[in-house]
């Protein structure tokens, strides 16, 4: 299916930029209309994400490129894919388990993986240690 | 982020506000750690009644004054939490650590208030 609508967006992977991606990609959502609390679904998905690329591909005090793209379908669709080329996960299945986390300082509650799943339709996560990551998310935005 | 501290005797609470993420959680864990340890209060309460946004750092940030408090022997409670925050605070189970007061916001919709409801009967 082809989509209606694209975009892309590179930036660093500064904390700040946290905030912008995720009011970004909700903008770019807004002609599908959705309800708030999907709007929030979609932000704090993404907002998971980017965090990801930040925290653990990146780790912090060093910089790397984030790299998003959105994709608007004509059945409603919004497709995320959310990219980097950090240091990757060995084992995503184990990564992706509730609580995991990399950093177990207590600061971190390792619940980023679940809340992509559970607020998204459709997550799908593929690695190559040493090479990046990349998140592909999925909603389907209901017509009312 | 902007954060309101309110300390008595016994009591600290931390008015928390606007968007709630990585970027800013150490910020506010910072200024809350250094009024509890210096109180040393046998209760935190955490208001995240005007807080418009929050992701899984909101849970670290829960957790890590959970524990922090645990050690001086205080307890979190938190309160003013709605909508998309009490989606985030049920999925992590955060419920069985920390007392958690929902908010009852008089200028929230009608419906959504409905909508709170059903969700609470899901539970």
């Amino acid at each position: 299916m082809r989509p209606i609508n694209e975009m892309q967006l590179t930036f660093e992977s500064r904390s700040a930029n946290e905030a912008f991606a995720r009011t970004a990609v909700a903008a770019f959502a807004a002609p599908l209309d959705p309800r708030m609390d999907e709007l929030c679904d979609i932000k704090t998905a993404v907002s998971e994400a980017v965090t990801n690329c930040i925290v653990h591909a990146y780790g912090e005090g060093s910089l790397g490129k984030i790299y998003i793209s959105a994709k608007l379908f004509p059945d409603r669709r919004l497709r995320i894919k959310i990219r980097d080329c950090g240091c990757g996960i060995e084992d995503v299945k184990r990564a992706m388990e509730p609580a995991f986390t990399g950093f177990p300082d207590g600061e971190r509650a390792g619940l980023g993986f679940s809340i992509m799943q559970s607020f998204m339709d459709r997550v799908r996560v593929s690695s190559r240690p040493g090479r990046g990551t990349s998140v592909i998310m999925e909603k389907r935005i209901p017509e009312r | 982020m902007p954060l309101i501290l309110n300390i008595s005797d016994n009591v600290v609470c931390a008015r928390l506000s606007g968007e709630i993420d990585h970027h800013g959680a150490k910020a506010l864990r910072e200024q809350i750690d250094s009024a509890a340890e210096r109180v040393r209060p046998e209760l935190l309460e955490l208001d995240f009644s005007a807080v418009t946004f929050m992701d899984s750092s909101g849970i670290g940030l829960i957790m890590g004054r959970c524990r922090l408090m645990e050690s001086l022997g205080g307890r979190v409670r938190v309160s003013g939490v709605s909508g998309q925050l009490g989606k985030v605070l049920r999925l992590s189970g955060i419920d069985r650590v920390a007392a958690i007061d929902r908010a009852e916001s008089p200028a929230r919709s009608k419906k959504d208030q409905e909508r709170r409801r059903a969700d609470e009967t899901d539970q």
